[in-house]
């Protein structure tokens, strides 16, 4: 089932939340909602859901508008950031006790429960307490109980944000999985751009209440729609500098830059795009100190400083070009790009 | 070597003892301190309800025996209590459980007035408050004329008792649920309506089941308060014997009517009542105590896989 977002605004106070914002959901999707805290993410998957009501706009389910249907009526499956799950009850009863408040027979119950359990890999658990549980455990046992009454979308808040890292890498490619299974409608919050990029098909990218872009994971990183969003993705480097014509001028360097114009423009160069030679070869090159390298990764990080510029450079280079280059920290070298985004306009992190 | 092994093993499983304090007081603070207290405790609370139980069998057990049921006046008394006190524990029990979701769930205009509101009962005089009652309900009140046409007692009447004994007892349901509903959060009941649960559904399959512990604690000490009431029932009773006198009432008069062994008679009832819920209230405040402690570390730990 499609949801779509129309024009919602919802304010708290002084503070606004989300400032109109319009989205579409289509069907069957995995959406991920990513931004930093306060962006209105959560707001807005609560305003989904029916937990939080907008102050304008409506959202609808397919063509049903249910701005004003409770949460309740909704038959929606929300997952919480810390699960939630009810403390007294065993793991069969959290993950029954939407059918048993619609009051569906027993039989029904216990079936779908096995099912569910089989589902989320929680055989043999039905009648564990949530205290005996992992937090990985946890978490599948309130995805069940979401998923139990078969909601026409399900939600999820920041779903991995209390876990910690190798269950999360774990659990990320499970929701991807099980999404490819049951295929409903499913938007889920996060801060971290790599679990939204990894886990869904269409990425949304907030800030302060309004968002800065949607598409898929490959869109959004090879085509940022703005500064905000280049720098969120990290990983990038910053330069300064002015567009004439149809060239910018970035530094010493100079960029093709058709029907730009403008003094302040920003270039964006993402740490792979940056290339370090031992000797000038004739493309324009920045001169650089090596200050330090970090190959703790599966690519090697090296920090330079550009002194005559005054400019700090991160480049991520291949471990067969480190060994090639035989790099090591003071030396100086020259850092070229092969890609730089310029923006003309300003903006405030 | 095995012994010191096994010492480092028990060592490690004890609690480990508090270290030295600088700034402890010297011993004979400490002792002196503890001293007093147990004295006060004694003179106070222990040699009277000793004496209590001690005059109440001073005669034999068979006196005393007849003491109790012999006089059908004190015999009402025990039964009039034994009614009074139950109804007004129900009734606060609705009430407490409203007031407390009331202020623990909803922010509303009035809600800190409200929250100073319900401990009105705890700082007025009992007495006061039973003059309250008289004022509005007592033939010369204020619903006074309209109650005699419709042939309504409440004054001298048992709900006139009832009544009073609410007023007196009311905050202390709700004082013990607030901070308790406040400090469990409405994480699972927003979960349950988010699965389609009904309000009476959350109540009684999420509420109530976590609150349990602490709503049995403020029903018992609700009715210990409600059976030991005696000002502001000792003013809309009329104290007539044998229809309106509760307990405490009863207690009284034959002290006054030198009736030394019944007055203490009955008094032991309600001495043996005080301790049966002594002894229930702590172990519920133990229960209370440590379910509270296990919520804490679960959501503590509740980020670890």
């Amino acid at each position: 089932m499609s949801i779509s977002v129309q024009n919602v605004t919802k304010t708290f106070g002084s503070f606004v939340a989300l400032d109109n914002v319009s989205l579409e959901v289509p069907g069957g999707a995995l959406l991920a909602l990513l931004g930093p805290s306060g962006s209105g993410k959560t707001t807005l998957l609560r305003i989904i859901s029916g937990l939080e009501v907008p102050d304008a706009g409506s959202i609808l389910y397919k063509d049903e508008d249910v701005t004003g249907t409770s949460v309740r009526e909704r038959n929606v499956g929300f997952v919480f950031q810390h699960y939630a799950l009810f403390r007294h009850m065993t793991v069969f009863d959290n993950i029954g006790f939407g059918l048993r408040v619609r009051k569906r027979p027993k039989a029904e119950i216990r079936e779908r429960v096995m099912q569910l359990l089989r589902l989320v890999q929680l055989e043999g658990y039905e009648n564990s307490m949530p205290s005996q549980l992992s937090g990985g455990q946890r978490q599948r046992v309130a995805l069940a109980r979401a998923l139990a009454a078969e909601p026409k979308v399900l939600l999820l808040d920041e779903p991995f944000g209390a876990l910690d890292a190798k269950v999360r890498q774990e659990l990320r490619t499970w929701l991807r999985r099980l999404h490819d299974e049951i295929h409903v409608t499913s938007v889920f919050v996060t801060h971290d751009q790599e679990e939204a990029f990894e886990v869904a098909d269409r990425v949304v990218i907030m800030s302060k209440g309004k968002i800065e872009q949607v598409g898929s994971p490959a869109e959004i990183f090879e085509h940022p729609a703005n500064p905000f969003v280049m720098d969120f993705l990290g990983n990038v480097n910053v330069f300064h500098g002015s567009i004439k014509g149809d060239r910018a001028a970035i530094d010493t360097l100079q960029v093709a830059m058709p029907g730009g114009s403008g003094d302040d423009a920003k270039a964006f160069v993402r740490s792979h795009e940056l290339e370090i030679q031992r000797e000038r070869n004739g493309r324009p090159a920045l001169e650089a100190d090596i200050v330090h390298i970090n190959p703790a990764r599966p690519v090697v990080k090296v920090r330079l400083h550009a002194k005559e510029f005054g400019v700090w450079l991160n480049v991520d280079v291949s471990w067969e070009r480190y060994a090639e280059l035989r790099l090591k920290g003071g030396d100086t070298v020259y850092v070229t790009p092969r890609n730089v985004r310029v923006f003309v306009h300003d903006f405030q992190i | 070597m095995a012994d010191t092994m096994a010492e480092i093993a028990v060592e490690a499983a004890l609690p480990r003892p508090l270290p030295p304090r600088a700034h402890e007081d010297p011993p004979w603070v400490r002792r002196t301190l503890i001293g007093l207290a147990i004295l006060v405790m004694a003179v106070l609370v222990v040699v009277p309800l000793v004496n209590v139980f001690v005059e109440a069998f001073a005669g034999g057990v068979e006196l005393y025996w007849q003491n109790l049921v012999g006089d059908p006046d004190t015999l009402h008394s025990i039964y009039l209590t034994l009614a009074v006190a139950p109804t007004a524990v129900i009734l606060n029990t609705i009430f407490g459980l409203a007031a407390a979701w009331a202020i623990a769930r909803f922010k509303f205009p009035g809600r800190a007035a409200l929250t100073a509101l319900i401990d009105l009962p705890f700082t007025v005089s009992p007495v006061v408050v039973g003059l309250f009652l008289l004022l509005l309900f007592g033939l010369q009140g204020v619903f006074g004329p309209w109650l005699r046409e419709h042939d309504i007692r409440i004054v001298f009447a048992f709900p006139g008792l009832v009544l009073a004994t609410c007023f007196v007892t009311f905050p202390v349901i709700a004082r013990e649920l607030i901070p308790l509903m406040e400090a469990i959060g409405s994480d699972e009941e927003v979960a349950a309506v988010s699965l389609g649960a009904r309000p009476w559904q959350l109540f009684h399959l999420i509420t109530l089941p976590s609150i349990k512990w602490g709503l049995l604690y403020g029903i018992i000490l609700c009715n210990a308060r409600a059976m030991g009431e005696f000002g502001a029932v000792f003013v809309v009773s009329g104290h007539i014997a044998g229809k309106t006198d509760t307990m405490p009432l009863r207690i009284e008069k034959l002290f006054q009517e030198y009736n030394l062994p019944g007055s203490f008679a009955v008094a032991s009832v309600l001495a043996m009542l005080a301790l049966v819920t002594l002894f229930v209230k702590t172990t519920l405040e133990w229960r209370t105590r440590r379910e509270l402690e296990e919520r804490k570390r679960l959501s503590a730990q509740g980020g670890e896989a």
